[in-house]
């Protein structure tokens, strides 16, 4: 059987370990085989499910930018049981990766506009792989604006990469929820600074990924600012088993998060049942 | 002229035992469940067939294990280099020639109705597949409805031949069985007489007969709209779950839920990926990992079920519903929550004002 089955994870092997904050880890990982490694592809926004074998799955986005071809990046936060385990792993030991799953961000239709981007904690993760695709060809792109925020400076991942997203033309509003010694950027709650900055909605496209509660606020700041709701884009998480719209746990009505989205509209997300 | 035999009633066991043979056998027996359980199980010599019951279980077990094997994984240590470790990964199936003898058509409708969520895509389920594909339906003409039974309200009935591949009509001293495919035909092969004019036109008689019946009314028009203007009338589903208890019965007997979870075992250095049957109606069904929970209590839950069934399967699914009125939910519910009170609850009372 195997290749056509949707639920055999490749074996990969962890490459590199990056610890970003005290509950995030990236791990920079490989197919095995190297042919499927060679060709593997997928879009901004599409995920994948890590496997440890024993201990069970969950589900992650690429956060690497399909450009790059030398591994597949994921970060994880350490909330359950799966993602402790992956936490204990180091460089060398192999998981299972069913990849790439789900949609992707619309990137055709953000090709001449605006984009603001709106991050808070681990929610950075979806975006980085988006961001660095648009700036690999910046000059198709208007501005391109990053708010990320979260409770602590040590709290942000990537840091190491601020400085290159900078320089290679995005625009960094950083902030964190209360002062810190040594913080020289914002101080404040994500939807805030995004009132404080107050982007106008013409031609722009908003992505917005953080916990629900910052995309509530964001949500309201945005419409505020008279953002439509198919210039909002975000992606969700649900509980997820089978990752290939079978299982039917991560349902909001007829639609499955696993394979209808991560990637949504809120206008899509206003014509489904408020089943969050 | 499709295929007919007669099977005599004292010759049933004889026929049974010469199937068993040939195919893997599943029929509706006693279980030992408790009294009076009557579930599909593997025929062998000396099981006592029970056709003359409803039965506790649907036969989906027979493609839907309760547990089943995804993957087997294995690490292997190297004595040369104690501390390189190998995973290795099978994920091998093995599905046999499964008949099963006596569903009613309301369970061999359910077939049909999982084929769309399993291999309709977007992914094609491979286990799935390998079962289904090795599994022929004998559906038994069905004249023991009661007062639960409502499977003319959702589009079948009780002489429909959907997701039947043999018919399997009662008549006077025994059995009919008719072929409605050409698989079948080959199965009954030296099983029975062939029937006579006078037997075929009676076993028609009683096909019509039953058919005329009508079980169950509940009004299912337009229910895929009427649940969403409702999604967020709490008053209703709080009354419709209130005795709810989350014990999850009526998705264990159901013959159309297919929802599963997926575990990892690992004794030592092997372990199994494994499949196995989960409710929606339990609290940990949706709980995420931060604590948050999506349906975090018996009525989101509910209303989830009775959603699935009527509103966001029939729009996935051209209009058909997630249900087969075989009624299992309704009778074996310990506080009497009825699925068609509602269903039919939908449409009353709606402020039809803007």
């Amino acid at each position: 059987m195997s290749v056509l089955n949707p639920y055999r994870p490749e074996l990969a092997t962890i490459r590199e370990v990056i610890q970003e904050t005290a509950s995030i880890r990236t791990l920079r990982v490989t197919l095995d085989d190297a042919e499927k490694m060679r060709g593997f592809s997928f879009q901004p926004g599409q995920v994948g499910q890590l496997s440890v074998f024993g201990v069970g799955e969950s589900t992650f986005v690429i956060n690497s930018p399909p450009s790059c071809r030398d591994y597949l990046q994921f970060s994880i936060m350490r909330v359950g049981e799966v993602t402790q385990r992956l936490h204990q792993l180091n460089v060398g030991d192999q998981i299972g990766v069913r990849a790439p799953l789900g949609n992707a961000f619309p990137v055709e239709e953000m090709r001449g506009k605006h984009i603001l981007f709106i991050a808070g904690g681990i929610g950075m993760a979806p975006l980085r792989t988006l961001l660095l695709t648009l700036l690999e060809e910046r000059e198709r792109y208007g501005e391109i604006t990053l708010i990320y925020g979260a409770r602590s400076p040590g709290d942000l991942c990537y840091r190491y990469e601020f400085e290159d997203w900078k320089s290679r033309g995005a625009e960094l509003v950083l902030t964190v929820d209360q002062e810190f010694p040594g913080w020289t950027e914002r101080v404040g709650f994500v939807p805030t600074v995004l009132s404080e900055e107050s982007p106008s909605p013409h031609n722009r496209i908003a992505v917005v990924c953080g916990p629900p509660i910052m995309i509530k606020f964001v949500l309201f700041g945005l419409k505020e600012l008279e953002f439509e709701d198919h210039q909002i884009f975000t992606t969700l998480e649900k509980r997820m088993k089978c990752g290939i719209g079978i299982c039917g746990r991560c349902n909001i009505g007829s639609q499955y998060v696993c394979v209808d989205g991560p990637v949504f509209n809120f206008d899509q997300l206003r014509h489904m049942v408020p089943d969050l | 002229m499709s295929k007919m035999i007669f099977i005599g009633s004292d010759q049933l066991t004889a026929a049974l035992d010469h199937l068993s043979e040939r195919v893997e056998l599943w029929v509706p027996a006693g279980a030992s469940g408790g009294p009076g359980v009557i579930r599909f199980q593997r025929y062998r010599p000396g099981v006592e067939v029970v056709l003359d019951r409803l039965t506790n279980l649907s036969p989906k077990e027979a493609v839907q294990p309760q547990v089943e094997t995804l993957l087997r994984f294995r690490t292997v240590k190297s004595a040369d280099d104690p501390a390189a470790e190998q995973l290795l990964l099978d994920d091998g199936i093995e599905a046999r020639r499964v008949l099963v003898f006596g569903a009613r058509p309301c369970d061999a409708r359910a077939f049909l109705l999982s084929d769309e969520v399993f291999l309709k895509g977007p992914y094609e389920d491979v286990y799935y597949r390998a079962r289904r594909e090795s599994t022929l339906l004998a559906a038994l003409v069905c004249r023991e409805g009661d007062d639960a039974c409502f499977c003319s309200a959702v589009g079948g009935g009780p002489a429909d031949t959907a997701g039947s591949d043999l018919r399997i009509v009662p008549v006077e001293g025994g059995v009919v069985v008719e072929a409605l495919g050409e698989e079948a035909e080959s199965l009954l092969e030296g099983l029975g007489e062939v029937v006579s004019d006078a037997g075929r036109e009676e076993a028609l008689r009683v096909v019509d007969e039953i058919s005329a019946l009508c079980m169950g009314e509940i009004d299912t028009s337009a229910s895929v709209q009427a649940f969403k203007s409702r999604f967020e009338d709490r008053d209703y589903w709080r009354e419709v779950a209130e005795r709810c208890l989350s014990c999850g019965v009526c998705t264990f007997v159901c013959p159309t839920c297919y929802c599963f979870t997926i575990t990892d075992e690992k004794r030592g250095l092997e372990g199994e990926r494994l499949r196995s049957w989960d409710s929606c109606m339990f609290y940990q069904y949706t709980l995420e990992a931060s604590g948050h929970n999506p349906r975090p209590t018996k009525l989101e839950r509910y209303r989830n079920r009775v959603g699935h069934k009527f509103s966001y399967f029939p729009e996935k699914y051209d209009g058909r519903f997630s249900c087969t009125g075989c009624g299992r939910c309704v009778r074996f519910c310990p506080v009497s929550i009825d699925i068609r009170r509602a269903v039919s609850g939908l449409k009353e009372n709606i402020c039809e004002c803007p």
